[in-house]
């Protein structure tokens, strides 16, 4: 079954609780063809396991390495996906897109 | 993201509260918004029209970018009548994400074949409606026909403050349900709520085109601003 948004950040909330560094990826803009509209979200834990999605799948895999230097460092950072370099077929959007990704730590103070 | 701020935005969403969370990008910082404070806040305007629309989005503010995340609840609909339209409109408004629920007494058209992988409560209005927790973010249609079945139904979704309330039948037949109604405590301005006949106006005749006419005026209920809605509705 899918996860909708509301299972999402539950299980950033139950994961935080039990102990886990967490962090919260969230698309805050797209441009032309995105596949996921503002306010999708994805959330890391410590342990490399997430949940949701901010694309289709193309650049999951490096928000939640991303995810993880903000977990250590508990400093936000904005990513920037797009297709207009040479890596785009590793980590870019296929679709020919462009979004913006906040990413945050959980329980920051 | 604050601990605290997330535990609240999940009991809001559990609650099916809308709530917004407002972030500027450019440090982090955060706070929330409950849709009872919406108006009184300064960003009141922009944080009501997203959440009108639905919509998360990054606005301009005294130098600041700050990233408006809303949290609507999913919209449900509840569809009183197992009918023919029903079989047509149920799966319509699941492709819209509508989480639907069809209640209807009579077994012979509440049944499974009918109306596979659709919640079914086959029950009177009176003992099926209250555990649904039928809210604001709620469309109610009633398509029985039957008033036995349909007036306990609309009596119920005034109360709940249903974001669009539909019921099947001609002018003349709501006419008469209207003279019901209010003889059973509705006011002028519960009954000027339904919209019947339901549907937008577009020639609608077989059971899946008054789906469709059903779900677009429903969606104009959702998105449109209420005076634009009222016009288009017309």
């Amino acid at each position: 079954m899918l996860n909708r948004d509301e299972d999402i950040l539950q299980a950033a909330e139950n994961w935080q609780k039990a102990g886990h560094g967490v962090a919260l990826a969230t698309v805050v803009e797209t441009w032309g063809s995105a596949p996921r509209p503002a306010g999708s979200s994805l959330v890391i834990n410590d342990d490399g396991t997430f949940l949701g999605s901010v694309s289709g799948g193309c650049v999951e895999g490096a928000v939640v390495t991303e995810a993880l230097d903000v977990i250590a460092s508990g400093k936000p950072k904005m990513l920037e996906f797009g297709v207009a370099d040479e890596t785009a077929w590793n980590v870019g959007l296929s679709c020919g897109g462009t979004i913006r990704v906040f990413v945050e730590k959980v329980g920051q103070s | 993201m604050k601990l605290e701020t997330l535990t609240q935005v999940n009991a809001e969403r559990a609650a099916r509260r809308p709530v917004i969370v407002v972030t500027d990008v450019a440090n982090g910082d955060q706070r929330l918004v409950k849709a009872r404070d919406i108006a009184t806040d300064p960003l009141g305007a922009e944080l009501s029209k997203q959440l009108r629309m639905g919509k998360s989005g990054m606005i301009e503010s005294g130098g600041k970018k700050l990233f408006l995340n809303v949290y609507a609840p999913t919209a449900r609909l509840v569809i009183v009548g197992a009918v023919h339209i029903s079989q047509a409109l149920a799966p319509l408004a699941r492709s819209l994400d509508y989480d639907v629920t069809v209640v209807d007494p009579r077994t012979a058209f509440a049944s499974p074949e009918r109306f596979p992988d659709v919640p079914l409560i086959a029950e009177w209005p009176d003992v099926a409606l209250p555990p649904l927790n039928v809210d604001h973010y709620t469309a109610f249609v009633a398509v029985t026909h039957d008033p036995k079945i349909d007036d306990p139904a609309l009596l119920h979704a005034f109360e709940r403050d249903c974001f669009y309330i539909g019921a099947l039948g001609s002018r003349k037949t709501h006419a008469k349900r209207a003279e019901r109604l209010k003889a059973q405590g509705a006011s002028d301005a519960d009954i000027a709520r339904i919209h019947a006949p339901i549907g937008l106006s577009i020639g609608a005749v077989s059971p899946s085109e008054i789906a469709v006419a059903i779900m677009a005026e429903i969606t104009a209920e959702l998105r449109l601003p209420k005076e634009t809605a009222k016009v288009q509705a017309a």
